[in-house]
């Protein structure tokens, strides 16, 4: 089985990371990605570079135990989650969170499931380059929101 | 006990360093986390009760009442913004 779970400075191709995910499983008939990517704006101040800071080691265990999670909640069949760290620029792509499904509603869903879950569980940090100078994101409340509505109530701010 | 102390974003920043070796008589993250406010300056500041810090004991999320364990890995960091 290929990798789950990629950390790296490096850009994905996803046309590639989905040809890889459904390749040989011919019980696949649904496969839904998600790609979030770097805005020039952010609360009205232009962003020229943000970079992306994370815990090596418990990033990949964190998302790793959030697609098992996935998995013992949808019947879906793979999942992958690549996200990049380090310097990136707006229109860049930050991260893919792939999953594939015999129908499509377990794979909309189990995709939208690991988004929320790594917005509030994943540890990374974001760090935007402003005319007003550098300043870290603030965690949003709308995300831990977004993850209880799956019964999950670990706050994180 | 030893514990090994590790810190990220802003909090990194305001101390200035990645992290640390400690000897500490702390049961718990969050008497790990009294003692650290205690030393005053940088610390202080960036841990202080009321401030949202979280905390991972061994790479995993947990709470301030987790209990630690010789030669655990303890870090400290804000809300996390990731995706």
């Amino acid at each position: 089985m290929s990798a789950r779970v990629s950390i790296q400075a490096g850009d994905f191709d996803v046309a590639q990371e989905l040809a890889a995910l459904r390749a040989t499983d011919g019980r696949i008939g649904a496969v839904c990605s998600f790609i979030g990517t770097v805005r020039d704006r952010s609360d009205g101040a232009a962003v020229s570079t943000m970079e992306l800071e994370h815990y090596p080691g418990m990033t990949e265990k964190a998302i790793e135990a959030m697609i098992d999670d996935a998995h013992t909640r949808f019947d879906i069949y793979g999942a992958r989650v690549v996200h990049r760290v380090g310097l990136l620029r707006p229109t860049d792509q930050i991260v893919l969170v792939a999953v594939t499904s015999a129908h499509r509603g377990q794979s909309f869903q189990a995709c939208e499931f690991l988004m929320d879950y790594l917005k509030t569980q994943a540890p990374f940090w974001k760090k935007e380059q402003t005319p007003q100078g550098a300043q870290w994101v603030d965690a949003r409340v709308s995300d831990d929101a977004a993850l209880a509505r799956w019964g999950i109530t670990s706050a994180n701010r | 006990m030893k514990v090994n102390v590790k810190y990220f974003a802003s909090i990194r920043e305001a101390l200035g360093r990645g992290g640390e070796l400690l000897e500490t008589k702390a049961a718990t993250v969050g008497a790990l986390r009294d003692e650290l406010i205690a030393r005053g300056g940088p610390h202080a500041s960036s841990l202080a009760r009321g401030k949202a810090v979280r905390a991972a004991l061994d790479q995993v999320m947990s709470n301030e009442d987790a209990a630690l364990a010789e030669g655990c890995e303890v870090a400290f960091f804000p809300p996390v913004t990731g995706g």
